[in-house]
């Protein structure tokens, strides 16, 4: 059972970020809600994986602010996100230690970390493969293992940065149904993909960055069916973005 | 030709019938460089893992200092030492020149910056892989440190018996602070040092041969379980 409050909405204001002279997020104004399923698309190169790690407080913006909105003040608030990357990294131990770990961070008491991380593979099909070492997963094994671990962490903010590009199709749908498992625990989703059908499938609403300039965010059924920008409508179709 | 056979033969009978004079100079050995490792693996792996996930002023320095001091020469170190135990030394009073401890501390000087080093370069490999993730996970400080050491474990145990491997084999220090006295501060190294200025070459040869095996197989010991690490966990 999560706790109603939440540190949802997430707002950013004038949020830009560049490396050196270059200008790679410019101007980006946004506000994310709770129990919406947040999909970030664009082009290569727009910026969808560094907005992710803006929104996450892995990278600092060097303009304009990030803020969760329902933060009570000066709480930690990174404890209540978590992030699946592309591809994940584990922890040298079994895959249930990798859950325990991230349990014992969050400071839940040693007895009930072992039932808890049980608990949390059994969810995604894992427990089979509690003992065995976490490296040696296929990569969906890998990367369920990694969304169990976020599970464990009970987040109310769930970051993944393209989470099924480096998985076969089988593998994929495995992580799109996890994917929408936290969604329907409550958890908010924010992703980032390049695969359209996927963005389709999850998507409530969708975030459309080019050039690192928010161009277009919309609800997912008005975008997909009729985009406002000529970048949108020459991305959906499959051309080129210049 | 026929007297180096003859000596080998001895040696060999040496080995064979674990001569008790022998066995204590190997035991002593064993002792001392193993105590220095071991310290030098308490000290040096905490040392390394900060120093490659600290930023401060002048780290680049101490970074280089770190890893020129890996080929530090013994007899400098055992000068060093000596300088600091003899009598007129700060810690002269401790009265602890020409013994096995002055020749751990020593070693463990010696080790020291080699275990430093290369647990300064596992953990800053590990931190490329693993640094988005433990800070998207919020992991403070001191749990990078421990998780990124327990994670390099099989890394930095070469690390250790790399240093291992060098205290066993190097004489310039333990000559020097230990004094080579028969019984007391004699290693193996120092033995066939001493046996071979005076041409009884039995003795030292024999004790080669157990250096050279014993670094061999602290080899093999890591390179088996460097095998079994990759295979079992990746």
């Amino acid at each position: 059972m999560r706790a109603p409050d939440t540190i949802l909405p997430l707002e950013l204001d004038r949020v830009g970020f560049a490396a050196g002279e270059r200008a790679l997020l410019d101007n980006i104004s946004l506000r994310l809600e709770a129990g919406v399923r947040t999909v970030i698309l664009g082009p290569n190169g727009a910026g969808k994986s560094l907005l992710l790690r803006l929104c996450h407080g892995l990278l600092t913006p060097s303009a304009g602010s990030v803020r969760w909105s329902g933060a009570a003040e000066g709480e930690p608030v990174r404890r209540r996100q978590a992030m699946v990357f592309q591809r994940p990294v584990l922890l040298r131990r079994s895959a249930v230690a990798n859950v325990r770990y991230v349990l014992a961070l969050r400071g839940v008491p040693w007895r009930r970390r072992g039932p808890l991380a049980m608990e949390a593979l059994e969810r995604f099909g894992l427990a089979p493969l509690a003992p065995r070492p976490a490296r040696v997963l296929s990569g969906g094994e890998q990367q369920r293992l990694a969304l169990a671990r976020a599970w464990a962490a009970g987040p109310d903010v769930l970051f993944l940065d393209e989470p099924t590009s480096a998985l076969d199709p089988a593998a994929a749908l495995s992580v799109e149904m996890a994917v929408q498992e936290f969604h329907a625990s409550g958890t908010k989703i924010v992703m980032t993909t390049h695969d359209l059908g996927q963005a389709r499938r999850l998507a409530d609403e969708v975030v459309f960055l080019s050039h690192g300039r928010l161009v277009e965010h919309a609800p997912a059924a008005e975008f997909f069916k009729g985009p406002k920008s000529a970048q949108a409508r020459a991305f959906l179709a499959g051309e080129l973005v210049c | 030709m026929s007297d180096l056979s003859q000596a080998l033969s001895v040696a060999l009978d040496l080995v064979l019938t674990l001569d008790p004079q022998m066995l204590g100079i190997v035991r002593l050995s064993v002792q001392v460089s193993g105590l220095a490792v071991l310290l030098a693996g308490l000290i040096g792996l905490p040392l390394g893992a900060v120093l490659a996930l600290s930023a401060f002023p002048g780290r680049g320095a101490v970074v280089v200092m770190l890893n020129a001091f890996m080929g530090l020469p013994p007899v400098v170190v055992g000068l060093g030492v000596y300088l600091l135990l003899s009598r007129a030394g700060p810690l002269g009073e401790a009265g602890l020149l020409f013994t096995p401890t002055a020749m751990v501390m020593a070693q463990t000087l010696l080790v020291l910056p080699i275990v430093a080093a290369l647990a300064r370069q596992v953990v800053a490999d590990l931190w490329e892989e693993y640094g988005e993730q433990l800070r998207s996970l919020g992991v403070s400080g001191v749990g990078r440190l421990v998780t990124l050491l327990w994670d390099g474990r099989f890394s930095l145990l070469t690390a250790i018996l790399a240093g291992f491997g060098r205290a066993a084999a190097e004489v310039g220090a333990v000559m020097i602070v230990g004094g080579n006295i028969k019984g007391v501060t004699r290693t193996m190294t120092t033995t066939i040092a001493l046996e071979t200025s005076k041409g009884d070459l039995p003795l030292a040869m024999g004790l080669g041969l157990i250096l050279i095996a014993l670094v061999t197989l602290v080899n093999a010991g890591v390179f088996l379980m460097g095998q079994w690490a990759r295979r079992r966990m990746g």
